[in-house]
């Protein structure tokens, strides 16, 4: 489904701040598979998902998508296959438009945005359905900006805005990262649910190793540049949070620090 | 003194489609563009031209128009193609203008309309009954700023106008959408840009000339109007952004009457234009540049 090459990246190339972060990266992501990547800070995991959403260039390699090469396609081109939520929950919504303009737009992706009325009138329960399944009451809210809402709020819209229309990535990078506990699990079931539902091939960043462990079908470690771990559905069952944290430590031991 | 009145809802009028213009870069699309000052009297020197030279006054218009769309393109262009900064860009276009549009008047830094017709004296203006004529100037001027807001308002709640929105909001939106944001951008700029030279259009025609002065403070004018605008009927959420843009530019010709009535004399006109806008400004600190985008469903 999802292919990397033998990626290479080096920021500041020629600087004294030159850094090399990947030297012949491989990765390869399998239709349906709910992959949770973690790892230290800087290890390179929202770079990577930059190069596969191209929100940055990559110096040399490929990535395939289905065997095609998806190199040359620029960052909104890919948005056509591939939905994402960010950290920060600003990111994912307009605030000065109201919860039922930026669904009715979410609901319009990869059709044209033309002289048509922004809002279909017979979307508008559709929307309150996909709304309800929140359980935040936004549903009775539509005509609220989305600056108006939490940060919770906020991240739980983005996520129903880039799973409305049908994708064949999702790339979650830390995406509960800056929500209270509680909102977190609600946020994280939700994203369980969605991918399930839509059989949807994901990548999620994640801090929480809980989350990392629980969820998904595989997962992966990085460390600087590199993947240093790497299990499947089954092994994945067999692990627990303890086993994970005392992998970290052996790997910060090794690094010397 | 209802002559004074009648002047500057005449004024506020044909400046409120500049204001409308200023109000989708400005307001909507986060974008300071200072090709307007270029592009308000390239409208002007587009209409000089053609009247002078016997075409159809609304046609006239209809130019105006589409040449404050090309140079609006231009500045997009500069700033999504040529990555320049988006005030620098507009600077660029503004400066470029200043000699194009004495080329388009005829290498001639002003021009007056002497004869010929205007949309003040003929076609409909003429067809007007007898007790209206003294009003005539007014009556088509707000037939056209009602034309341009009623316009803006229906694109402004298409699916196109949701993307000029979400352009000025959220950059990252609109790539979420599978939409390339430079070209929304572009694309507003091209509309807004239209609209200023239009506006430049009908005000050439109404005081029948055409003079390259008439380009430095525009964009201040534009500005103060829609900042003025937002800021007064912020507090009523239901008021429309592009209908507290026209409230803001019939209010600033009003201070600025008001200005002329206290004695300041014309060649003060860009000092008053300067100075209102400070205060505007100063009035406005407190809640900093007021997003005042908002489509309304
Ligand atoms: N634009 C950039 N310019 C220079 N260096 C960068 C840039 N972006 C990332 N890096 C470097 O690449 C490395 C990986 O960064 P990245 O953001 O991918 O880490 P991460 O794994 O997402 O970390 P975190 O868990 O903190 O989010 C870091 O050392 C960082 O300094
Ligand atoms: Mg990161």
């Amino acid at each position: 489904m999802l292919k990397l090459e033998n990626i290479c990246k080096t920021f500041n190339p020629g600087t004294v701040n030159e850094s090399t972060l990947f030297t012949n990266f491989n990765l390869q992501v399998k239709k349906g598979e709910f992959i949770s990547v973690i790892g230290s800070n800087g290890s390179g995991k929202t770079t990577i998902l930059n190069i596969i959403c191209g929100t940055i260039p990559l110096d040399s390699g490929n990535i395939l998508v289905q065997g095609q090469n998806i190199n040359k396609l620029k960052e909104y081109q890919r948005s056509k296959f591939i939905g994402r939520v960010f950290q920060d929950p600003a990111k994912g919504t307009c605030p000065s438009m109201t919860i039922l303009q930026n669904m009715a737009m979410a609901d319009n992706k990869g059709k044209p945005f033309n002289l048509t009325g922004g809002i279909n009138k017979k979307r508008i329960s559709f929307y309150q359905e996909q709304l309800s399944r929140l359980k935040l009451g936004l549903e009775d809210k539509l005509h609220v900006k989305v600056g108006a809402l939490s940060g919770g709020q906020r991240q739980a819209m983005a996520l129903l805005m880039s799973t409305m229309t049908p994708l064949d990535f999702l790339i979650l990078d830390e995406h509960t990262a800056a929500l209270d506990p509680k909102t977190s699990e609600i946020i994280m079931e939700l994203t369980d649910e969605i991918v399930r539902e839509k059989q949807l091939t994901a990548l999620m960043v994640s801090h929480n190793l809980r989350h990392a462990v629980e969820y998904g079908n595989r997962m992966i470690m990085m460390h600087q540049g590199g993947i240093v771990l790497d299990y499947d559905a089954q092994k994945k069952k067999q692990t627990r949070v303890d086993d994970i944290l005392g992998i970290f430590n052996e790997i910060s031991i090794e690094c010397g620090n | 003194m209802i002559d004074i009145l009648i002047g500057i809802l005449e004024q506020g009028f044909i400046y409120g489609i500049l204001a409308l213009g200023v109000y989708i870069t400005y307001s909507i699309l986060d974008f300071p563009d200072l090709s307007v000052d270029g592009t308000f009297p390239m409208g002007a020197a587009v209409a000089a031209i053609m009247i002078v030279n016997g075409m159809n006054p609304w046609l006239a218009l209809v130019v105006a128009f589409a040449a404050g769309s090309a140079a609006g393109l231009v500045t997009g262009l500069i700033h999504v193609k040529g990555k320049v900064r988006d005030l620098l860009s507009g600077i660029i276009t503004m400066t470029a203008l200043y000699s194009v549009n004495i080329h388009i008047a005829d290498g001639k830094s002003n021009l007056a309309i002497f004869t010929g017709e205007t949309i003040f004296n003929s076609g409909i203006a003429a067809m007007l009954p007898e007790v209206l004529q003294p009003y005539r100037a007014l009556i088509i001027s707000a037939v056209l700023i009602i034309i341009c807001k009623l316009v803006m308002d229906w694109y402004l709640n298409t699916k196109s106008g949701f993307l000029l929105f979400a352009a000025g909001d959220n950059q990252q939106v609109v790539t979420a959408l599978a939409e390339d944001h430079g070209k929304v951008k572009i694309m507003g700029l091209i509309l807004a840009n239209g609209l200023v030279a239009l506006s430049g259009a009908v005000l050439c025609q109404h005081q029948r000339f055409f003079d390259v002065s008439m380009g430095p403070g525009s964009v201040v004018l534009g500005l103060a109007a829609v900042i003025m605008g937002m800021k007064l009927f912020s507090n009523f959420g239901f008021v429309k952004g592009t209908t507290a843009a026209i409230a803001g530019a019939i209010l600033y010709k009003a201070c600025y009457a008001g200005a002329i009535a206290l004695g300041m004399e014309a060649i003060d006109m860009k000092l008053i234009t300067a100075i209102l806008f400070l205060v505007v400004l100063m009035f406005n600190t407190g809640n900093g540049k007021k997003k005042g985008g908002q489509p309304h469903a």
